[in-house]
């Protein structure tokens, strides 16, 4: 048995040994082999046909003749000046949109997080439930719904309600259905769980001493949801809000199902403009203008929140 | 090498040789001879960030050295990866398999290597820890105690040459901790397989280890027999890190004899020359350390009592605690020079009524318990104010 | 103090349990349009139309195939989201790996490039990639749905199984090596089973916005029509029952199979 021994010495040190160091360069390589197909498939099929998209917004021609890359930026321009009602309406939609999945998911998520008990795996699956039966369908289900002999719309006028917003310009004729109202109400309805399981995920991460603390050092629950409760789950409401804001604008499905042409939003314009006139510049350059939008109102919504680690 | 068991049971011996690990420009571990004798319970002490994880899964293979090598009995295993080398490890936390039951956790090693017929074995196993009758639970339905048997019985199973623990009793409460320590202490000896364990606990590794290696910043400070270390520490760091010590700067009057003569303040103080690590010099300075236990107090009224031969110095009561075996008190004397007061346990034998803050007293010891070190050191190395220095 | 009077203490009912009653109205919100779908599908309109409850049937429930096209179209559907599911969990758990245990350089490239295609309107996303087939020459069909699929997946799989494998103890990978584990066997007895919920859910998503997209597979699909074109076409000519039949029995086996698997976890719980 030797003796234990130990000394530090300060001689340089021997290089590792070579099988070492072939190993260390191949585990350097291993993250390139994972990311390679995927990054690869999202290179050709996403990032190249935005560069395409770029270059066809530039073009100018005809089916008949082929389209030729002539720097034409006065598309931009125009597509601009003739749709801009489109993409204000598309902006105004969503964004009210928003506003009501945040007013109308909160407190379920809330309910769910911290209230359901034993209920809350029940309440989970029936938020998620409704994914299963395709979007459209449901989507088809709220012309039934809002329908202009329904309950809905009888109970309404019987109240007087639809008078009072035919005068504020949000419905029209005594009726839901092809009016500003059905297409937010279906642009609520279709994007809700996109705000509601974002915030549910940050309420859920609360611990619930931190209510009790509150509530401890003389915090009325109103003010304990304002000071505490509601700051926590900021990230939930940052998150929820963009799920919802981004596809809801570029949605085309609900004003064309549930609106009448005077609801067209810019998507319905793209896709029109795409896929019946053919019009490819003017679709290009549409959607550059959509997304450059989009690109500048989140990253200044993420500043002025302060959520920047959201990926 | 292949990942067979051991038919013998006398315990392998760990050489480190020139081993070190760098993180780009910071230096893990310097480098580092090192000898874990076999059959040895070996214990690497330090703080968090001095190297000693490091060390211990350059051992287990789960860390390259940036140079050097591992030798288990002799075979060079640097290059192997820890898949096919003959240790185990228990983890910080466990890292017990969640979605595996007890059972699968610790038949896990047995069937990576191909054992068909395990029942018998993992039996036994769980058995030895006790823990026969939660076979099929699921790790997360034990307590800390438990997991932390399962760790130990999951790593024995495959009769390992050496049994590395990081931190394996970190997330237990005191009272299971010492329960644990025991337990781990009987298990080695039973076995017989070479222990290194990686620890900030510098009670638990005096408890358990035959040898303690102290590592303070990526090199060893000190390595020896518990009672060594701290009887004779070497540096300020290992006095400070291994329990409490009293260090007070010192001039050095005589180096000529067999017990050096210093002056602390106008204290004379004696100090064997071998108890010294390093070479006295007339007119130079010296740290001299004594541990608080050794210290006797004697009422300042009472001076005359204290028998000669005793190192003595006067110094008023700042604070005193009752702590049950013993009462602990903090001293003020000249001879600290404006440093951290001096640190006096006495027994609960006879208590003087006389000494309360606030009172004068003679602090003495016998000169063979104190032990002198070079006072180029910081003075708090190792101690909680030292810290981050 | 005196006693409360009715009206207060319904005031203060109402205001203990405001958070019950707005959570379960906004359920209802979610929950009606499923319940319309369902009682519709025994109606039996009067015209192309099912959006006016005439009267009671059970004729769609019994020939569900009734309609052309509809279950061709369903069984495209199907097929497309089974192969999108399998793609897109490939490739996005390999990216997740990448990104949760290793450090190389553009990692934030990387991430990036994975988030933009979940923050672009999916609008921009399937105008895009329509021109690149239309300048390529490809011809519209299965598989540019397929790659279409797969591509806008992915972000989402890398995201479920990332934030899974981050929150995983890599102490118990390095167990298994120390246990005598190789490599492969380390991933494959370890790494993944400990993984698979956050695969699993990546690839539950996958199938559902695969087998629900509509908007992308409008502009990549040329003439071949899955189950959501199909019903976005009979928005226009006509709205068979069937649909709703196909809505309900969708809604219900989903259903059943959350049932199912809740239960069976609490019992392995519970036991």
């Amino acid at each position: 048995m030797a003796s234990p021994q130990a000394t530090a010495t300060d001689r340089p040190a021997p290089e590792a040994p070579p099988a070492l160091r072939a190993a260390a360069r191949r585990k350097k390589l291993v993250p390139y082999w994972l990311l390679l197909p995927g990054i690869l498939w999202l290179l050709v099929f996403f990032a190249a046909p935005l560069v395409y998209q770029a270059s066809t917004s530039v073009q100018t021609g005809s089916l008949e003749e082929g389209f030729e890359v002539t720097w034409h930026f006065a598309t931009y321009w125009d597509a601009a000046t003739e749709y801009y009602p489109q993409f204000l309406r598309s902006v105004g939609y969503a964004a009210t949109a928003t506003a009501g999945c945040l007013a109308l998911g909160y407190p379920l998520a809330y309910l769910i997080a911290l209230k359901a008990g034993r209920w809350r795996n029940l309440l989970m699956i029936l938020v998620i439930a409704p994914f299963f039966t395709s979007f459209l369908i449901r989507t088809l289900a709220w012309k039934t719904i809002l329908s202009d002999g329904g309950p809905v719309v009888s109970a309404l006028n019987s109240l007087h309600v639809l008078g009072l917003t035919d005068a504020l310009g949000i419905t029209e004729g005594h009726r839901v259905l092809a009016t500003p109202l059905a297409v937010v109400c279906g642009l609520t309805y279709n994007f809700l769980p996109f705000m509601i399981l974002p915030l549910y995920t940050s309420l859920e991460r609360i611990d619930p001493r931190l209510l009790e603390a509150a509530g401890d050092l003389y915090a009325k629950p109103i003010t304990t949801f304002r000071k505490v409760t509601f700051p926590l789950s900021m990230p939930g409401v940052v998150a929820g809000t963009l799920l919802t804001f981004i596809p809801a604008t570029g949605d085309y499905i609900n004003a064309e199902l549930l609106g009448s042409t005077d609801q067209k939003m810019i998507g319905n314009v793209i896709q029109s403009q795409f896929l019946r006139v053919l019009d490819y510049p003017t679709a290009a350059a549409l959607s550059f203008i959509l997304m450059a939008a989009i690109l500048a109102m989140v990253t200044l919504y993420i500043r002025k929140s302060g959520t920047e680690d959201l990926v | 090498m292949t990942a067979t068991a051991p038919t013998e049971r006398t315990g392998t011996e760990v050489r480190l040789t020139k081993i070190s690990k760098s993180y780009g420009a910071f230096t893990a571990v310097h480098p580092l001879d090192l000898t874990v004798p076999g059959g040895s319970f070996f214990a690497l002490l330090g703080a968090s960030g001095c190297g000693k994880t490091t060390t211990l899964r350059m051992i287990a293979g789960l860390e390259d050295p940036s140079s050097g090598t591992v030798e288990l009995a002799g075979a060079d295993v640097t290059a192997l990866p820890p898949h096919k080398r003959p240790v185990n490890t228990v983890f910080q936390s466990y890292a017990l398999f969640p979605h595996l039951d007890i059972y699968e956790n610790v038949a896990f090693g047995l069937r990576r290597r191909g054992i068909k017929s395990v029942k018998k074995q993992v039996g036994d196993m769980l058995d030895l820890v006790q823990l026969g009758d939660f076979a099929r639970r699921k790790p997360q339905q034990l307590s800390g105690g438990q997991q932390q048997r399962v760790a130990v019985a999951r790593a024995l199973i495959n009769h390992p040459q050496v049994l590395l623990l990081d931190e394996p009793l970190g997330a237990l409460d005191l009272k299971l901790r010492r329960q644990m320590q025991l337990e781990l202490k009987r298990i080695q000896t039973e076995v017989g397989i070479t222990f290194i364990h990686v620890t900030h606990d510098q009670e638990e590794a005096m408890t358990m280890a035959d040898t303690v290696a102290v590592m303070n910043g990526g090199r060893v400070e000190q390595l020896g027999a518990p009672a060594d270390l701290y009887e004779t520490p070497r540096t300020t760091f290992v006095a400070n890190f291994l329990g409490t010590s009293n260090l007070i700067a010192a001039d050095v009057l005589d180096a000529s004899g067999s017990d050096l003569v210093l002056q602390a303040a106008s204290s004379k103080l004696a100090l064997p020359a071998e108890r010294c690590t390093v070479t006295p010099r007339t007119g130079g300075r010296l740290l001299i350390g004594i541990r608080p236990e050794k210290i006797s107090l004697t009422h300042a009224d009472d001076a005359g009592t204290v028998p000669d031969g005793r190192n003595r110095v006067t110094g008023r009561i700042a604070t005193s605690s009752f702590i049950g075996v013993s009462t602990q008190y903090l001293v003020d004397s000249p001879v600290t020079a404006g440093a951290a007061p001096l640190a006096v346990y006495e027994q609960n034998i006879e208590r003087d009524r006389r000494l309360v803050p606030g009172a004068e007293v003679v602090l003495h010891w016998n000169p063979g318990h104190s032990f002198g070190l070079d006072a180029a050191q910081s003075i708090e190395a190792g101690t909680d104010a030292g810290e981050g220095t | 103090m005196t006693a409360p009077s009715g009206l207060s203490r319904v005031t203060r009912w109402l205001r203990r349990n405001l958070v019950v009653i707005a959570g379960l109205t906004t359920l209802g919100y979610l929950m009606l349009p499923n319940v319309i779908v369902t009682v519709f599908s025994f109606n039996k309109p009067n015209g192309r139309f099912n959006y006016e409850w005439q009267r009671f049937s059970t004729d769609a429930w019994t020939d569900p195939c009734g309609v052309a096209d509809l279950c061709g179209s369903l069984s495209l559907s199907l097929q497309i989201a089974v192969w999108a599911t399998l793609g897109s969990t490939v490739l996005g758990t390999m990216i997740a790996f990448a990104l949760a245990r290793y450090r190389f350089r553009a990692r934030s490239s990387v991430s990036t490039l994975l988030f933009l295609p979940m923050a672009m309107p999916e609008v921009v996303m399937a105008a895009s990639l329509a021109t690149l087939f239309l300048n390529m020459g490809v011809t519209f069909g299965f598989w540019t749905i397929l790659i279409a699929h797969i591509m806008f997946c992915l972000s989402f799989v890398v995201t479920a199984v990332k934030a899974r494998v981050m929150s995983m103890d890599p102490r118990l990978e390095q167990a298994a090596q120390d246990l005598y584990a190789t490599p492969l066997q380390t991933f494959l007895r370890v790494t993944l089973p400990i993984a698979a919920p956050g695969i699993a859910a990546g690839a539950l998503l996958s199938f559902a916005l695969s087998f629900d997209d509509f908007i992308i597979t409008n502009f990549n699909a040329g003439s071949t029509v899955t189950f959501p074109m199909f019903v976005w076409g009979s928005a226009q000519r006509g709205t068979p029952v069937q649909i709703n039949v196909i809505g309900t029995a969708m809604f219900v086996i989903a259903v059943l199979c959350v049932l199912v698997g809740q239960l069976a976890g609490g019992r392995r719980k519970r036991s």
